[in-house]
C-alpha cells in the first residue's frame, strides 16, 4: 500500500501523541503509590536492621509509620559530626551528592578502593532509634561487591560498642553466593561484635570463611563468595572509619559518657 | 474451536516453540530464571506486553505506512513495555526490583517484535491475540522450566520455599552453585532441546 | 586507570553476552561462520560507541529529576520524566542505528558492503538497549558511558567471533542428531561462559 508523505507524517505524530498521553497520565496517577512504595521500602528496611520488625513480617504502611514515630532522622556534617539542615530527608542521598563538586570529596581511605568508591560524601545522614529497649543508631552504608553495589544498613548501638544487626536491601550478587549477604543467618553472625578497638579504629572484620580466630570482632566469611563477603568487611570498616561515620560516631560516643 | 485455531494456540507451546525452536527472546529467559518468582512475573508481563501489541499492532496493519513501519511497532511495544513496568513498581514492588532492565528489555526481547512483524502485519486483531497468548505461554513454559531447575538445584527452594534444607541454613543439600550462574542457564536450555529434538525427530537439524 | 578498569570490566568480567545475556538473538543466529560474526560484531561495537553516550546525554539533560532546569528554569525542578526512558532510549537507537546506515552509504560504500545488512538487525539488539539501561541504573557520566559502550561492544564482538570460529569447527564432529545446531550451541556458549568466569572480581 502506497501512503502520501503528508499521510506518514500526521500517523506518526499521531502516534507518538497516543503514546506519550497514555504513558504519562498513567506514570501521574501511579506516582504516588510508587513514592510510598519506595518509602515504605527504606523504612522497613531500618526497622528491620534495628529489630523492631520480625525478619519475614509483609510491610503494614500505618504500623511502619506508627514504629517511625519514635525514630529520629539525624543529618550532619561528615567532617565535624554537627547537625545540617536538609530539606527533604526522605530523598537525600549521601551517595548521589558525593559525585557533586560541593557535595563530596576524593575518597582518601585505601578501604575506599577495595570497594570502587570514588568519593565520599560532605553531608551524612544517621536514624535514631529511641523505642524502649531498643535504642540504636541505624547508619545507611553502601560500597562495590563483586557484582554491583551494595546498599545496606548498619545497626550500632547508641554507645557506638556493639553491632546491633547489618542488612543489605539492594544488590545484585550472585543468588546462593554472594547474594547470601541476605541470608538471616549469615547476618546473625554480627550482632554483638565490637565496632570500634581501643583507639577507636574499626575493629570488626569479615574473614575468611571458616577463619575466625577473635569472636568478638571477626565475622566468619560465606563460603564461595569471598569477594563480596571481604567488599563487606571493608565497606563496614570504611563507613565506621574516619572519612565515614567516624566523628560524628566519637561525638555521640562522647555524650554518652 | 476450528482447526486453525487450535494450531495457533498450540504450535507455539511445543512445535514452534519461540525459545526453543525460533531461538527467540532468550535474553530475558536466562536472565531472570535465577527464581520462580522472577520467571512468573516476567512471563506476565511478557504475555501482557505481547497480546496488547500484537491486538493494537494488527488493528493498525492497514493504516501503518511501510516506511516507518519497524518505529511504530517500536513505540507501541516500548509505550506498552513502560505501562507494564509502572504497574509493576507500583503494585509489585519487591519483584520490579529484582528484575531491574529486564522488564525494560522486554522492548527488544524479538519474540515481541518477531509476531508482529510476522503474524500481527498479516492478521485480523482477534487472531492475532490468540497468537500472542499462545506465543508467551510458550515463552512461559521454557522460563519456569528453567526456573525450576535452577531454583530447586541452586537454592534448594521453589518461589522461596525450601524443599531441600541447605548447608548454608544448617541442611543436608548443598547448593549447586553452577545453576545460579551463567553457564547453568545455557545448559539447562540446551539440555531441553535436546531432549525435545530427540522426543519429536522433525525437528533436528541437519547440520551443526 | 579509572576508565581501563571500566573497559576491561565491560569486556571480561562483565561481558554482555556470556554474563548478562544480553544480544542472545543475533549472537546464536549469527555465529555461523567467522565472517559474518566479525560483521556483526564490527557493527554492534560501532553502534554501542554512539548510541551508549547519546542516551547518557538523553538521560541527563532531558529525562533525569530537574534536568530540564537548563531549559525551563528552577520551575522544571521537580520535574521526572525518567518513566520516559524506555521509549526516549529505543527512539534514540532506532533513529540513530537508520542514520548511521544513510551515512555509511553515503561516505563509505566498503563499509557498507560489510555492515549493511546488520544494521537494521542491531536496533532490536538487547544488548544495544541494555548497555544504554545499565550505563543509567550504574550512573555513568559521559566520558564512562563512551567507554562502557565500546568495551560492551568489542565483548560482543569477541564472543561472537569464538563462538563462530567454534561453530565452524564443530561441523566435523559428530554431535548427537536431537543436539544438533541449535542445541550444541547453547552448550557451547555454556562453557564459553564458565571460562569467562576466571575473570570475575578482577580490578586494576
Amino acid at each position: 500500500m502506497e501512503f502520501s508523505n503528508k499521510y506518514i507524517v500526521c500517523f506518526a505524530l499521531a502516534l507518538c501523541l497516543i503514546c506519550s498521553a497514555t504513558v504519562s497520565s498513567l506514570a501521574v496517577v501511579l506516582k504516588d503509590k510508587q513514592e510510598a512504595n519506595k518509602l515504605l521500602y527504606k523504612q522497613m528496611n531500618v526497622l528491620r536492621v534495628a529489630q523492631l520488625i520480625e525478619t519475614g513480617e509483609e510491610p503494614n504502611p500505618e504500623k511502619v509509620a506508627r514504629i517511625f514515630e519514635d525514630i529520629e532522622v539525624l543529618t550532619f556534617d561528615q567532617a565535624t559530626g554537627n547537625p545540617v539542615e536538609i530539606r527533604n530527608v526522605w530523598k537525600f542521598n549521601p551517595l548521589k551528592i558525593s559525585k557533586t563538586d560541593e557535595g563530596g570529596v576524593d575518597a582518601s581511605d585505601p578501604r575506599a578502593k577495595r570497594v570502587a568508591i570514588k568519593r565520599m560524601p560532605k553531608t551524612l545522614l544517621a536514624y535514631r532509634v529511641k523505642t524502649a529497649g531498643k535504642e540504636c543508631l541505624v547508619l545507611p552504608i553502601y560500597g562495590n561487591g563483586l557484582w554491583s553495589l551494595l546498599l545496606g544498613f548498619l545497626a550500632i548501638e547508641p554507645d557506638t560498642s556493639k553491632v546491633v544487626g547489618i542488612t543489605f536491601y539492594e544488590h545484585l550478587e550472585t543468588p546462593g553466593l554472594g547474594g547470601e549477604i541476605e541470608n538471616p543467618n549469615w547476618k546473625a553472625l554480627w550482632p554483638g561484635k565490637l565496632c570500634f578497638d581501643e583507639d577507636g579504629n574499626p575493629a570488626v572484620e569479615v574473614v575468611k570463611y571458616g577463619a575466625v580466630k577473635n569472636l568478638a570482632t571477626q565475622v566468619d566469611g560465606i563460603s564461595g563468595a569471598t569477594i563480596t563477603s571481604k567488599a563487606v568487611g571493608n565497606l563496614v570498616q570504611l563507613w565506621l572509619g574516619d572519612t565515614g561515620y567516624g566523628p560524628f560516631l566519637r561525638q555521640q560516643r562522647e555524650a554518652q559518657r | 474451536m476450528n482447526k486453525e485455531t487450535k494450531a495457533i494456540l498450540v504450535d507455539p507451546l511445543h512445535l514452534k516453540n519461540p525459545i526453543t525452536l525460533h531461538v527467540l527472546g532468550i535474553c530475558s529467559a536466562l536472565a531472570v530464571t535465577t527464581k520462580m518468582e522472577t520467571a512468573v512475573v516476567m512471563s506476565l508481563a511478557l504475555t501482557f506486553v505481547l497480546v496488547l501489541s500484537n491486538i493494537s499492532i494488527s488493528l493498525l496493519r492497514n493504516k501503518i505506512p511501510g516506511s516507518i513501519r519497524i518505529i511504530t511497532q517500536l513505540a507501541i511495544i516500548a509505550s506498552l513495555v513502560i505501562v507494564a513496568d509502572q504497574v509493576m513498581k507500583a503494585y509489585l514492588f519487591d519483584v520490579s526490583k529484582q528484575l531491574s532492565v529486564f522488564v525494560g528489555l522486554i522492548i527488544t526481547n524479538c519474540i515481541v517484535m518477531g509476531r508482529a512483524e510476522a503474524f500481527a502485519m498479516a492478521n485480523p486483531p482477534l487472531k492475532s491475540a490468540i497468537d500472542g497468548f499462545a506465543n508467551s505461554m510458550g515463552y512461559a513454559i521454557v522460563l519456569l522450566l528453567v526456573g525450576f531447575f535452577r531454583e530447586l538445584l541452586g537454592s534448594g527452594t521453589i518461589f522461596g520455599i525450601t524443599i531441600m534444607e541447605s548447608v548454608n541454613n544448617g541442611g543436608w543439600y548443598f547448593p549447586n552453585g553452577l545453576m545460579v550462574l551463567a553457564p547453568g542457564a545455557f545448559f539447562l536450555i540446551g539440555l531441553m532441546i535436546w531432549l525435545q529434538r530427540t522426543l519429536t525427530p522433525e525437528m533436528q537439524e541437519e547440520e551443526n | 586507570m579509572e576508565l581501563i578498569n571500566l573497559a576491561l570490566k565491560a569486556i571480561f568480567v562483565e561481558n554482555i553476552v556470556l554474563a548478562f545475556f544480553l544480544g542472545m538473538c543475533s549472537f546464536l543466529a549469527v555465529s555461523k561462520k567467522v565472517d559474518t560474526a566479525m560483521g556483526l560484531g564490527l557493527a554492534v561495537t560501532f553502534v554501542l560507541a554512539i548510541t551508549t553516550p547519546l542516551n547518557n546525554l538523553v538521560f541527563h539533560y532531558l529525562l533525569k529529576e530537574g534536568a530540564l532546569t537548563w531549559m525551563l528554569g528552577d520551575t522544571a525542578q521537580d520535574m521526572d520524566l525518567s518513566f520516559l526512558g524506555f521509549i526516549a532510549y529505543i527512539a534514540t537507537i532506532a533513529a540513530m542505528v537508520q542514520i548511521v546506515e544513510m551515512v555509511v552509504e553515503k561516505f563509505s560504500p566498503a563499509l557498507y558492503a560489510a555492515l549493511g545488512v546488520f544494521l537494521p538487525l542491531i536496533a532490536v539488539n538487547c544488548a544495544i538497549l541494555g548497555s544504554s539501561l545499565f550505563m543509567v541504573q550504574r550512573e555513568y557520566d559521559l566520558v564512562e558511558s563512551t567507554v562502557y559502550g565500546i568495551g560492551s561492544g568489542i565483548g560482543f564482538w569477541m564472543a561472537i567471533v569464538a563462538l563462530a570460529a567454534i561453530r565452524e569447527k564443530l561441523k566435523y564432529s559428530n554431535v548427537p542428531p536431537g543436539l544438533r545446531g541449535l542445541g550444541i550451541t547453547f552448550i557451547t556458549t555454556g562453557l564459553m561462559a564458565m571460562g569467562f568466569m576466571i575473570f570475575a572480581g578482577i580490578q586494576l
